[in-house]
């Protein structure tokens, strides 16, 4: 079984724009033994989903492979005919893609999409797929693995989907699967329970698999070597924990610079200070749907409080009733002792300039067709009054702040900035309104690793030098972990503890935020084989009690 | 259960359907009552008698409240009955019974030319999208936006009457016109409108499915190795259907007006001409009459498709 | 603005094609006077003079000199429908963004009612209305504006809904920016490129639709020379086109001529339309 299943050589791919092909892989060298996973790793624009699909002779729309050889069990793929491509596809190399809710068909029951390749390959009848369907959800550990393929796509939760698109690709029991960033889209306590999945299964049948991931801890739970790419070229390969423990080049170190960084140390405040701004009782809701329940924070000034939660816990709500985009349908919030309005129109401007927002997606955050010094102008003149060449010489002054050359940058507009350099310009804007209290939601989220760590670097700065007070909104542990004074868990619009750091990370915790921390992928390869053994243990004892 | 949201979101679309439908003749007839000064006066002119103006009230039964003359004209229009002309005081459906079957006859008969010929070639345009084929119509649909409807039928009679002598340059049909002289006779009108609707059915049908093509379960289906004609037919075209039903209605509506322009071409006895001529009369009961008829069939058109696509959604159809 | 030109250095053939076809047009409309070599509606001859020296293109019914009805006709024709086009454009689109931006009752009561008159096919309800207010250019003018401003508004309150829906929005809505600063310095500037294609497109509607109507004997009236009302005056003509000599040719070909005038104006700014939508759909194909 140490045959080479998956020979590429030197493959290159085009893309099409702007009416002329540029390179989106550069040559890379890609092999594969039987029964072996490769974990793909590289940030946006690496080109990983690019080549793991080259894998299946397949290009998106407005791609071609261009170059190189692509050899999967003695046959060519690049260049192969159509048929003989699909006649592999399905059935020997499977696809799972990172979005199961659109990659199933919507007009179709699971059991019958799972179906289609295997009696379409002429591998199995109908009746043996649908029965060989129940005998994988079983070992998917889907819940109601006999009813459940009877239903649609949109009946069935994303994480569920997700198990059921592995099982689907496991139908003709290929040779090798794609796994394309499944669980990417999924909250961590969803995705503890697919790649355990996932793993189990691959494992069973001795697939080759393609782990595609921009998550380095994830990737290490899953592969046995890892390959590192940057705009379309191979960093580096090497076994899973050689590469977690001695990376060999510096991009690849640069992979976990968010979860290296430490801020620096605070100096001691007086305990009997005021708090900044006091969250009271509030609960909300957008019409009939109530996302907010009787939630009480207290903010201390000068502190970074971090409030942790999945998508649905009413984190990114609590900025908004914060803010008076949302008014509360009870409680209120007060600011330095004031009660501010819930309507957010209806609060002072000197009161306003207080508190301030950044968004996570600085693409949409910044108006496309206005200039920096415009964007960054507008808070001075609103809040504080600067016109002219005050106010150019403040904007000068806040580009130098957030690291960034005023000469270069006040005449620019935003689609010519980077990722990082969007963000930094949202920060200068809050800034601009000299607040004392700033929300940052989930700031770094849509950032790379080494340009998310610039910004919680700069933030950190800001805090010490303006004596600052953050509510950081994020669902990365690890980044809580560094920064925040406090944090505050959040689970379907309650809050489920608080505390500060030390306290919330050091046991015993509340039951889910026990799940959420251990739910969160560490850079040690046995982690999840660890925390499976582990909960299994718990179940174990808790159903003898 | 299953059934009841979608039966629930059809009721609901019948209803606010219905309820457009009935302010369209509420506005319709509203506008008689708008016009400056009385029809009375203005029909019969500043020399008339008291004696004849009360005559005129009389005959047209303008004396009782507007109330209750719209829901007399209501419950008449419903079944059939609008009156009678201001002009030629003949009772209005024997103006336009005929006609209006005939206007219908010359858009069904434009729309089975133009409807399969422009979902095919819409598909196949979507299907080798990029191709010379595909190029073409996107040409062609340029110029069947910019092209007034008079000029397409000025070139077609200037060709095949004119020039070849194949087909007749008036479409004047009566009731004992036999169904193939009919035909034959209603063709160059019928091309006219095909031609019109042609161009931008079959560019909708192809964004339609081009769309649809780029979706990831579409992808997927062809990662899995499924063959290509049974990707587009079993996981494409079910899905295509909504949008599909969509184009196709939204045209017969805009065939069922378009229709006005081409009749006064070609000279066709339909319900376009009787309305243009009751504009310049200024006969007011004839005009109400023929609007009601387009908009409701307008409307009615559009609400069936909805209510098509509606039933054509997997999603509503098996809701959680 | 100026990014359009700066952007013509790169713009494709049909797009220029598309320019200069709107730019002679817009000469001719201007120019007119200057440019016609006889009076508008005045017989200078004996009548269907064929196109000879003299009278280029012929004499009509009346002996009239057609080359100089038709390029009065682009100064009425075109001028009646950008009138009515500027008209239905600030009805529709301030309505639609001030619908968009303000939400609520507003929008609701304002989009139910647009539905309803969307309901209504525009040609249809254009005659019902004409059957009241009689066929002056000012009741024209005012009715198929407000017709086509519903179209308008449709447009521009989805383009501003998008808009409305970024973060940059939100961050003014939280800065307590005043409604028209929004309408102004945060949604206008990006729903520029949009609009500009529509006010092409809406233009194209309305001036089709002028002349459908000026086809009926509904819309301009003679004798100011229409291209419309051009093409059903001499409508009879083409039954007798003939193509065994040039004058009986030409003759019949009398109809074809405003219509074209029609036809290629409408093409020419749809070219112009498309590379505008090109232009601000970003880098597509």
């Amino acid at each position: 079984m140490s045959d080479t299943l998956l020979d590429m050589k030197n493959v290159m791919i085009e893309g099409r724009s702007d009416r002329q092909w540029k390179p989106i892989i550069k040559g890379v060298d890609l092999s594969l033994k039987r029964g072996e996973i490769l974990g793909l790793i590289g940030e946006s624009g690496a080109g990983k989903s690019t080549l793991g699909l080259a894998a299946m002779g397949y290009t998106k729309g407005g791609c071609r492979i261009s170059g190189g050889s692509i050899n999967f069990d003695g046959i060519e793929l690049a260049g192969a005919s159509n048929e003989a491509l699909r006649q592999l596809r399905g059935k020997r190399i499977a696809y799972v893609a990172q979005s199961a809710a659109s990659a199933f068909n919507p007009a179709f029951k699971l059991i019958n999409q799972f179906g289609e390749a295997p009696v379409q390959h002429g591998v199995l009848s109908k009746a043996q797929a649908q029965s060989d369907a129940i005998e994988l959800y079983r070992k998917i550990r889907l819940p109601n693995p006999e009813t459940i393929g009877f239903r649609y796509p949109h009946q069935v939760s994303g994480g569920q989907l997700q198990r059921a698109m592995t099982a689907m690709a496991m139908a003709c029991r290929p040779d090798l699967i794609i796994f394309d960033e499944p669980t990417t889209a999924l909250d961590v306590t969803t995705q503890i329970e697919v790649l355990a999945a996932i793993r189990d299964i691959v494992r069973e049948y001795n697939t080759a698999a393609i782990y595609i991931t921009h998550d380095l801890a994830v990737v290490a739970q899953m592969a046995d070597h890892i390959k590192v790419l940057l705009r379309g070229e191979e960093v580096e390969q090497a076994p899973a924990r050689e590469m977690l423990s001695n990376p060999q080049e510096d991009y690849t170190k640069s992979l976990w610079a968010v979860r290296e960084f430490r801020r620096a140390p605070r100096p001691p405040r007086d305990v009997n200070e005021t708090p900044l701004l006091v969250v009271e009782n509030v609960s909300a809701a957008y019409g009939p749907v109530k996302v907010l329940n009787d939630v009480s924070v207290t903010i201390k000034r000068g502190s970074t409080v971090a409030i942790v939660g999945e998508s649905g816990s009413g984190k990114s709500t609590l900025a908004r009733v914060i803010m008076g985009l949302l008014p509360p349908s009870k409680g209120g919030i007060v600011y330095d002792g004031t009660a501010l309005e819930g309507v957010g129109s209806k609060r002072k401007r000197g009161l306003k300039r207080h508190i301030q927002m950044i968004h996570q997606m600085a693409d949409t955050a910044l108006n496309p067709k206005q200039r920096i010094k415009d964007i960054i102008g507008r808070p001075l003149d609103f809040f504080i009054g600067l016109k002219g060449a005050a106010k150019d010489a403040r904007i000068r002054e806040l580009l130098t702040l957030i690291e960034l050359d005023p000469d270069e940058f006040m005449h620019r507009y935003p689609s010519e900035l980077s990722g990082g350099q969007k963000q930094r310009i949202c920060i200068a804007r809050a800034l601009a309104a000299e607040p004392t209290f700033i929300i940052c939601d989930e700031v770094t989220s849509a950032l790379d690793q080494l340009v998310a760590e610039g910004i919680l670097r700069l933030l950190d700065r800001l805090q010490r030098e303006l004596d600052l007070t953050y509510m950081f909104i994020t669902h990365d542990i690890a980044t809580v972990r560094s920064i925040a004074d406090e944090v505050v868990v959040m689970q379907h619009g309650v809050i489920v503890e608080q505390g500060t750091n030390d306290d919330i990370f050091t046991p015993p915790h509340a039951p889910y935020t026990e799940l959420l921390l251990s739910s969160v992928p560490e850079m040690d390869p046995d982690w999840l084989s660890n925390l499976l053994a582990e909960r299994a243990e718990e179940s174990a004892q808790a159903s003898l009690t | 259960m299953n059934m009841n949201s979608i039966q629930s979101i059809i009721l609901k679309r019948l209803f606010s359907g219905l309820l457009t439908l009935w302010i369209v003749t509420v506005i319709i007839f509203a506008a008689i009552e708008l016009l400056p000064g009385d029809i009375a006066t203005e029909k019969l002119g500043q020399a008339a008698t008291p004696e004849s103006l009360a005559a005129f009230r009389e005959k047209f039964d303008l004396n009782r409240p507007v109330v209750e003359r719209y829901i007399s004209w209501l419950g008449g229009a419903v079944t059939g009955d609008f009156g009678i002309s201001l002009s030629n005081q003949r009772p209005i459906s024997e103006l336009i019974g005929q006609r209006t079957a005939n206007t219908f006859f010359l858009a069904g008969y434009a729309a089975s030319i133009a409807v399969p010929i422009a979902v095919i070639s819409g598909m196949m345009a979507a299907l080798y999208n990029g191709s010379v084929f595909d190029r073409v119509l996107s040409g062609t649909t340029l110029a069947a936006i910019s092209f007034p409807e008079f000029f397409i039928a000025y070139i077609l009679i200037l060709v095949f009457s004119v020039g070849l002598g194949w087909f007749p340059s008036l479409a004047n049909v009566d009731v004992d016109t036999s169904l193939g002289e009919r035909l034959y006779k209603t063709f160059l009108p019928a091309m006219t409108l095909t031609l019109i609707v042609l161009a931008y059915m079959m560019r909708m049908t192809r964004a339609a499915i081009l769309n649809l093509l780029a979706l990831p379960y579409i992808e997927m289906a062809h990662l899995k190795g499924i063959k290509r004609w049974r990707v587009i037919a079993v996981h494409a075209l079910p899905n295509a259907l909504a949008p599909i039903i969509n184009v196709i209605a939204l045209n017969l509506a805009y065939l069922i007006v378009g229709v006005v322009l081409v009749e006064v071409v070609f000279v066709y006895p339909g319900l376009g001409q009787v309305l243009v001529d009751a504009v310049s009369n200024r006969d007011v009961t004839v005009v109400q009459a023929a609007c009601l008829i387009f908009a409701a069939t307008y409307i009615l058109l559009n609400l069936l498709a909805d209510i098509l696509s509606i039933i054509a959604n997997p999603r509503l159809l098996h809701p959680r | 603005m100026n990014n359009l030109i700066f952007h013509l250095r790169d713009a494709p053939v049909s797009a220029w094609v598309g320019i200069v076809i709107v730019a002679f047009y817009a000469f001719l409309a201007i120019c007119a006077p200057v440019l016609a070599p006889y009076a508008e509606s005045v017989s200078v001859g004996a009548q269907y003079q064929t196109w000879t020296s003299a009278h280029y293109l012929g004499t009509d019914a009346l002996g009239r000199d057609v080359m100089s009805r038709l390029i009065y006709g682009a100064r009425n024709t075109v001028g009646i429908a950008l009138a009515t086009t500027f008209l239905a454009f600030t009805l529709g689109a301030s309505w639609g963004l001030l619908a968009a931006t303000l939400g609520g009752w507003f929008d609701t009561i304002s989009s139910r009612l647009i539905d309803v008159l969307m309901a209504i096919p525009p040609l249809i309800f254009a005659l019902l209305i004409l059957t009241i207010t009689g066929t002056s250019v000012v009741a024209l003018i005012l009715v198929i504006a407000i017709l086509d401003s519903t179209r308008v508004f449709r447009l521009s309150r989805a383009v501003a809904q998008g808009i409305l829906t970024m973060d940059y929005i939100e961050v003014a809505r939280m800065r307590g920016e005043g409604m028209f600063w929004l309408i102004r310095k945060e949604v206008l500037p990006n729903a520029a490129a949009p609009l500009i294609a529509e006010f092409g497109l809406r233009f194209c509607f309305v001036f089709l639709f002028i002349s459908a109507l000026s086809f009926l004997g509904l819309g301009i009236q003679p004798p100011t020379a229409d291209w419309g009302g051009m093409v059903r005056e001499s409508a009879k003509l083409i039954a007798f086109a003939n193509f065994s000599s040039w004058e009986s040719a030409t003759f019949g070909l009398a109809p074809l001529l405003p219509a074209g005038a029609i036809a290629i104006l409408t093409i020419g700014v749809n070219l112009v339309v498309d590379w505008v939508l090109h232009l601000s759909s970003g880098l597509k194909e």
